[in-house]
């Protein structure tokens, strides 16, 4: 909710509100991952990825992020620069979660809030870690986590900075049965507040408007 | 700019785990500075002779120790993709990270560096400048070093060639600073060696995290 507001509030021209993917194709040490892969995301749109192991969802998900390059096509965001989109519009939560196990989880949540969000506070970092269920975690290092809570820990970023494009991969797996609910939801309210989502994953997407199905 | 001292502190704070941090480096440096006079010969005059040199080669050796975990790490686990999905240039976040590296590893190591410079017979009043030595040329081995922890990412056995790509990159601040030191010891003009050392310094600091950000940006595509 808070993160909504939040973006609602930044809904000027620097918000992407359209994702488009025309012709890709990636070619990894060699090998042709896919080609001819075309998307076109709205405003409130989710999108379920899905694919064999190896079919380049994720591969797909960090050219998203400019990670990967494109071997051809291209990808845009309407009207919103690439760089400035890549910089500021989106959020990537994949298996690397990029989280220290040595460091505490509220040092890892607040950084990460602070880094993507830009002017940090420590509001958004509270309620996102609220929102996840988090709090009484925080004091723990993250070595002493579950993947389950990991995972959560990793998804409260997107919530403590605001940005419009998700890019999840495979956000489901180590969750249980409730958290499954319980994240749909948040993507829910996420969409409903005009962000998108683009989501790898085995199981069905709840809350996904469309799919896109890579063949290997 | 809250940012970028966030990322100082995460950095510094990481640099400091690392490896088991600056009191791994500074004991690392203490044996290497120990082994030397032991190969060498006990005596005081001869090991007074190549004191502040065995002090200023320990210290560039002692500085490899922690470098390749710098960028490594953060490649292995995720966080240098997050690192570039931000309005920071990537150039600016390995400066940082450098300068984490420095405070975390190159200052305590040139609080080292006199004390073990006089233990090994070097007189009292070169400590200032070894000090400040140490300390320019610790900035100088952090920059130049992080430029071959980036370069071996996602080799095998980075660690080692880490340690190759950089050692020559060492090559000129141990000369400029073992020679102003030198100097100063036989009563010679040291600023020149002295400035020398800074303006490597200063080369490794504004050229070093363009090398860096591009083998990341290479590293990670």
């Amino acid at each position: 909710m808070h993160g909504n507001a939040k973006l609602s509030k930044r809904l000027d021209d620097r918000v992407i509100t359209h994702l488009s993917i025309r012709d890709t194709a990636i070619r990894r040490g060699g090998r042709l991952v896919f080609e001819d892969v075309c998307l076109e995301l709205s405003a409130g749109e989710a999108c379920a990825l899905t694919g064999e192991n190896g079919s380049g969802k994720t591969s797909l998900l960090r050219a998203v992020a400019g990670l990967v390059n494109l071997d051809a096509g291209e990808i845009g965001f309407g009207a919103v620069d690439v760089e400035d989109a890549r910089a500021e519009g989106l959020h990537l939560v994949g298996h690397a979660d990029g989280l220290k196990s040595a460091r505490t989880a509220r040092e890892e949540l607040a950084f990460w809030g602070q880094w993507c969000g830009g002017g940090g506070g420590g509001g958004g970092i509270d309620a996102a870690a609220d929102a996840l269920e988090l709090t009484s975690l925080l004091d723990l290092e993250v070595r002493r986590l579950s993947a389950g809570q990991r995972r959560r820990l990793a998804l409260a970023r997107t919530l403590a900075a605001p940005r419009a494009l998700w890019l999840l991969d495979e956000p489901l797996s180590p969750l249980d049965a409730r958290w499954r609910t319980r994240l749909s939801e948040l993507m829910q309210q996420h969409l409903d507040g005009g962000g998108m989502i683009l989501a790898a994953v085995h199981d069905p997407l709840p809350v996904a408007t469309r799919s896109l199905e890579l063949s290997a | 700019m809250s940012r970028l001292l966030a990322l100082l502190q995460r950095e510094t704070a990481l640099a400091w785990g690392r490896g088991g941090g600056p009191l791994v480096a500074v004991g690392f440096y203490a044996g290497v500075a120990t082994l030397l006079p032991l190969a060498i010969g006990p005596e005081p005059q001869r090991l007074a002779a190549i004191a502040t040199g065995a002090a200023w080669v320990a210290l560039a050796l002692a500085s490899l120790l922690s470098l390749d975990r710098l960028f490594e790490r953060d490649f292995e686990d995720g966080a240098l993709d997050l690192l570039t999905l931000s309005p920071t240039p990537l150039e600016l976040t390995c400066f940082i990270k450098c300068v984490g590296q420095w405070l975390a590893t190159g200052a305590p190591l040139a609080v080292a560096a006199p004390v073990a410079a006089i233990g090994l017979g070097a007189s009292l009043n070169l400590a200032p400048l070894i000090f400040a030595c140490a300390l320019l040329g610790g900035l100088a081995f952090a920059f130049m070093g992080g430029i071959g922890a980036a370069l071996s990412l996602g080799a095998r056995r980075g660690g080692l060639l880490t340690a190759v790509i950089v050692l020559p990159l060492f090559v000129p601040p141990v000369i400029f600073g073992g020679g102003a030191l030198d100097s100063f010891a036989n009563g010679l003009p040291w600023r020149g060696g002295f400035a020398l050392l800074g303006a490597y310094a200063a080369i490794a600091v504004a050229l070093g995290p363009v090398a860096m950000a591009a083998a990341c940006r290479n590293a990670l595509s």
